[in-house]
């Protein structure tokens, strides 16, 4: 049936079209018009960030990741309890952090997940789904903690684009692109932030 | 969903009267107005990204079956399936064969226009699913029993305590029994509530804002994340999505990107923009292990050919519903389907038959706001115009106002019998409405004078008073 469907379907466009075959493709030229602004990008990502509600506090090396989880789990008050992405796991964490390995299980409160690249355009994280990037610690616990390294800061969405075709690596199952906690405004447009999605996104920006 | 009817005028006297309906609307439009506005002031680049997106979009429709037969191409060599649909009822039962096949109890959804175009929620239901719908608003009138009343935010003709209302009928049955008066306590009561689904879901079905040719992918945008829960939580992931939105590249989706959020809810960017592409890879640890796209066609590739292929470009943002005075007056309900406002009244009509919903292309002033505010430049008043011509042309305009039509016709092409009438008509409407300067009563236009007055003419035709000001030499 649904070979059948696809041929209605591309033969009533072409006959739309007033061609009966495909034919042949003239790329459209030119590009979108990309938002100019000025200064410097990584202090335009942490402003953007800081607009859409996230908190960003800034460490000088990587190192300094696991004593600083620690340090904001005690701050919003959630056991010192979290699942790391398999990419962190040979970072230095604290003896009093708990580390659990792996995809998100619901009864998850608090996730640590490094990032493919930053956007300071709107303000966001680009991040990648793979094996050691499983992207239900991007949504399922309440804290999700990401580390940003300051050269990941991209200007332009475009600009986030051009890195992933840089490496050459095919699309992943979900690329995800995250500016801020989950909100909604769904009743009488009051926003109110934790509708299904972490209630709170930190970020630890490496500055290197 | 339900078949569109002519009953507009019953459903808009039923609007206006709708006291909670008028609250909730006045309180809505102004903020979409307020925050697009301050957004679209903040970017200069706007109407750049207006026409580029417009040049894109007619792009992609003048070589529509390429693109999607790339398109295709790329969700296959990704592992995905890709299904055509050339009806509702096509698209209907391709997702009623995977939900099958895959032994599917619970199904989660996120937002999908196409989904409620398709009536895709009452199939399931009656084939035996359980069906939640996971976006707050339409988790709220899904729990109504009521269809969208507008695109973006589906019960915007709820209020808070309407909300608390449902959610205590239907949540006391789960265990929570508190009845709530705060926004914040009915989001985490739906927050816990809904949790328990994603995990529980068996098939998760999404829309598609945009299907990229060049990598495969489908792109949502959601402020809540549910979405990105509905598709990486369940076991197979079905995206429901119209032919119309491939667009080529990543940059090219970019430009719309920049223009949705900032159209739609008045954001900079929605919270979560997600791509998919394909399954869970051979060592992914999430993700669901089925990826279907369904293109619906029903009716857009015959749109393609005719004077309506403009009104494909729409990306279904709602900025023409949220600066309408007829949508903001009578909110989404009275426009009988799915797709209400200035775009709906294009696309219902078209989608289901112009003789069918006579009354949506015909309530409309004209006054060109939803077209000023489009992204993609849609003309849509043109398109309406278009739409009336057509009734007019097919015999479907009521009697009376084609005769009445017919009569302006021959006046109006006739410049000496017009100047004619309105030397006798004008005067004789002046003398008639002297004593109190409007008219309250005329003959054949009860649809006016019933609610209003007409100001009464000043005397003279307009012809005479310019030659009496040229003859003055002012």
């Amino acid at each position: 049936m649904s070979t059948s469907a696809r041929d209605t379907v591309l033969a009533q466009i072409r006959q739309s079209l007033g061609r009966t075959a495909a034919a042949p493709l003239q790329p459209l030229a030119g590009s979108g018009p990309r938002p100019a602004y000025d200064g410097d990008v990584v202090e335009h990502f942490v402003a953007k960030m800081r607009e859409k509600a996230a908190t960003v506090e800034t460490l000088d090396v990587l190192d300094d990741v696991g004593p600083a989880v620690q340090r904001y789990l005690t701050q919003i008050q959630v056991p010192l309890r979290v699942r790391i992405a398999g990419a962190l796991r040979d970072l230095h964490w604290p003896g009093d952090l708990q580390v659990e390995l792996g995809a998100a299980r619901r009864e998850d409160l608090s996730s640590v997940t490094p990032c493919f690249a930053a956007l300071a355009e709107s303000g966001g994280i680009a991040t990648l789904s793979g094996p050691d990037t499983p992207s239900t610690l991007n949504f399922v616990p309440d804290n999700h903690i990401v580390i940003v390294h300051s050269a990941q800061v991209q200007r332009h969405l475009e600009d986030v684009w051009a890195l992933w075709r840089a490496t050459g690596r095919p699309m992943p199952r979900t690329l995800n692109i995250i500016s801020g906690p989950s909100r909604t405004a769904d009743i009488e447009q009051t926003i109110q932030l934790g509708a299904h999605g972490p209630r709170r996104l930190h970020i630890l920006l490496i500055r290197s | 969903m339900h078949a569109p009817t002519n009953t507009f005028g019953e459903r808009v006297s039923v609007a206006i009267l709708d006291k909670r309906l008028q609250a909730a609307l006045d309180h809505a439009s102004g903020g979409f107005l307020k925050k697009r506005a301050a957004l679209v002031d903040a970017l200069p680049e706007f109407e750049a990204l207006r026409e580029r997106a417009r040049d894109i979009k007619d792009h992609v429709l003048a070589n529509l079956d390429t693109y999607l037969e790339r398109y295709e191409a790329e969700v296959k060599r990704r592992g995905g399936h890709v299904h055509w649909a050339a009806t509702a009822e096509d698209a209907r039962e391709i997702i009623l064969e995977i939900c099958r096949k895959a032994n599917a109890k619970t199904i989660t959804k996120g937002k999908s226009m196409v989904s409620e175009e398709i009536g895709l929620n009452d199939a399931l239901e009656a084939a035996g699913h359980e069906v939640i719908e996971t976006d707050l608003g339409e988790y709220i009138i899904q729990l109504a029993k009521e269809p969208p009343s507008h695109i973006i935010v589906p019960a915007v003709h709820k209020t808070k305590a309407q909300v608390g209302e449902l959610f205590e009928l239907h949540h006391r049955p789960l265990g929570y029994t508190k009845h709530l008066t705060e926004v914040s306590e009915m989001v985490n009561e739906a927050r816990q509530v809904l949790r328990g689904h994603y995990f529980r879901a068996d098939v998760g079905i999404t829309g598609g804002n945009f299907l990229v040719a060049e990598t495969g992918s489908s792109i949502i945008v959601t402020n809540e994340g549910n979405g990105d829960l509905t598709q990486s939580l369940a076991r197979v992931h079905i995206v429901t999505s119209g032919i119309e939105r491939v667009v080529p590249t990543l940059d090219d989706a970019t430009t719309f990107l920049r223009l949705l959020a900032r159209s739609a809810t008045g954001q900079e960017t929605e919270t979560y923009t997600t791509l998919s592409t394909g399954p869970r890879r051979a060592d992914d640890l999430d993700g669901p292990e089925e990826y279907h796209v369904v293109l619906v066609d029903n009716g857009r590739s015959k749109m393609l050919g005719g004077a309506f292929r403009e009104m494909l470009r729409c990306i279904r943002c709602g900025a023409c519903l949220n600066h309408c005075p007829v949508y903001t007056s009578i909110g989404g309900h009275a426009y009988g389907w799915v797709y209400p406002g200035p775009m709906g009244s294009v696309l219902t009509p078209l989608i289901n038959g112009i003789d069918k919903a006579y009354d949506l292309p015909n309530a409309c002033t004209l006054n060109g706001r939803c077209q000023s505010v489009c992204p993609v430049k849609i003309p849509l008043p043109g398109l309406l115009r278009e739409i009336r011509r057509q009734q007019f042309e097919q015999g479907i305009t009521p009697g009376v106002i084609r005769v009445a039509l017919e009569a302006w016709a021959l006046l109006a092409k006739r410049a000496g019998l017009y100047h004619l009438a309105m030397r006798i008509g004008i005067p004789l409407l002046s003398r008639w409405g002297r004593k109190r300067g409007r008219l309250s009563w005329l003959p054949l236009a009860g649809g006016w004078t019933d609610t209003r007055d007409l100001p009464a003419p000043q005397g003279q035709t307009f012809q005479q008073a310019w030659k009496s000001r040229r003859k003055a030499g002012r």
